[in-house]
């Protein structure tokens, strides 16, 4: 208990005083600068156009198959973690299972690229 | 009891105090470093660079700041106003907030957690938030399409990150960034390891959207990407949070393939040098190679971009976990633990 009030306690303040430095920046500011708005200024830019049609528009579905690979393989990488820093220890067994694993998720990665999923035209 | 609590008090005011003393050497840093990005942007163009305010231009970096304070914060009308603020905030505090683990010598560290290569993996996986929030919460479609290319992108160069440092850990046996240091008292892992060294190099520029691969802000596309609608501090806020990011980058990069804090020759003159100019001189040499990247290559387009990430990176680095692994398994290098 002590061992994680010495080791992380500290890290909960600096992420603490990370964010107030952050919000004391943006407030600083608010009280310096003046504000003027008009309708002009604040409406968003679009090339000097008013804005037309709405913003929150339909995007491309790779950017959603982009992301749903990367939860895969992130996944993996942080399943990796634990195995990467105890695999001297986990003998023949751990490593082989491992390498299966790792098989698998290429066999699925081959399936990916051969299906055009990472393709962009 | 009040003893006890003005005791804690003072251990509280204690930690926050050595927070401060990593957030303003940080601050400086990034100062120098943008100036130093700026010098050798124009040497390479033949230009001289700032050079009109104070020494050198040395005051050109702090004055733009002060600029930014006195600046109107301009809000769009359509914009979702909480996110808005939230989004600026967020990057540069996760940004900083990853600094509390990095060990600029032997330790010396605020907090040197077991956990802390997951530590910075997540805090920097967190930064997407960031700019899908300010995308999102801008409302103009400049910015919207910045975001998803940019969290896109930094998705994609994340996985490839994931695998380099898996390499590097299964060299060490420790998620603890000092013994990843430790662990090079021999032989630095770039030596062994320089292809991986080479794929987290481009995947850290691609991660922190430099140059070549600064296409969420591909201004002839994108005005300025998911920043297009910020204005005065918080649009500082993201430069800071990214030029950090930079700085952290150049850090881990030190940490893991080129021996932290140790000198390169452990003889009389370089090892009587305290361990964390070694630290800032190291960093400050990966900087320089990022910074002549901006100066040299043209920007890619985004679907080479993608290609590299996930058709180049991916299968490499996936086999490079295979070929590290099976060599440290087969010869019996891996680390063991009694």
């Amino acid at each position: 208990m002590n061992f994680i009030l010495d080791e992380y306690l500290p890290l909960a303040i600096f992420i603490i005083v990370a964010l107030v430095i952050s919000c004391l920046f943006i407030l600083a500011n608010f009280l310096v600068a003046r504000r003027n708005p008009d309708p002009e200024k604040s409406d968003a830019f679009e090339s000097g156009f008013p804005q037309f049609g709405d913003s929150r528009m339909k995007f491309d579905i790779r950017f959603y198959l982009v992301t749903l690979l990367f939860i895969i393989f992130d996944l993996e990488v942080t399943f990796l973690f634990p195995w990467a820093i105890t695999f001297g220890n986990l003998g023949l067994l751990g490593f082989f299972s491992m390498m299966f694993f790792l098989g698998v998720l290429t066999i699925g990665f081959i399936y990916e690229w051969k299906k055009g999923a990472l393709e962009w035209q | 009891m009040i003893a006890l609590i003005s005791e804690n008090l003072f251990h509280l005011f204690f930690i926050v105090g050595l927070c401060l003393l990593i957030f303003v050497p940080l601050l400086l840093g990034v100062v120098i470093v943008l100036f130093a990005d700026r010098k050798i942007w124009a040497a390479v163009q033949k230009r001289k660079g700032p050079n009109v305010v104070g020494p050198f231009g040395l005051f050109q970096i702090p004055a733009d700041g002060l600029k930014f304070l006195f600046k109107e914060i301009i809000i769009p009308d359509g914009a979702d106003k909480t996110i808005y603020f939230v989004a600026p905030i967020l990057t540069s505090t996760l940004a900083i907030a990853a600094w509390a683990v990095i060990p600029i010598q032997e330790n010396i560290v605020l907090s040197d957690i077991n956990v802390g290569v997951l530590y910075i993996f997540a805090m920097s996986s967190l930064g997407i938030y960031g700019i899908l929030m300010a995308g999102w919460a801008s409302n103009s479609k400049y910015p919207f399409l910045g975001a998803l290319r940019s969290a896109a992108q930094m998705v994609s160069y994340e996985v490839s990150i994931g695998f380099v440092i898996v390499t590097v850990l299964m060299c060490v046996g420790s998620l603890n960034l000092s013994e990843i240091v430790y662990a090079q008292k021999n032989i630095w892992f770039f030596i062994p390891l320089f292809p991986m060294f080479v794929v987290f190099f481009i995947s850290a520029l691609a991660e922190t959207n430099r140059p070549p691969f600064d296409l969420p802000e591909a201004e002839s596309e994108l005005v300025a990407g998911y920043q297009t609608e910020y204005s005065a501090m918080p649009f500082l806020l993201f430069f800071l949070g990214e030029y950090i990011n930079i700085l952290l980058m150049c850090a881990m990069m030190t940490i893991m393939f080129f021996g932290g804090w140790y000198p390169p020759i452990d003889v009389a003159p370089f090892n009587l040098i305290p361990g964390f100019i070694w630290f800032l001189v190291k960093m400050m040499v990966i900087f320089y190679m990022i910074s002549m990247v901006k100066a040299f290559v043209p920007r890619y387009r985004y679907d080479q971009l993608m290609r590299l990430g996930w058709k180049v990176f991916l299968p490499l680095s996936l086999l490079a976990v295979v070929v590290t692994s099976s060599v440290l398994f087969f010869f019996n290098l891996a680390p063991v633990f009694s």
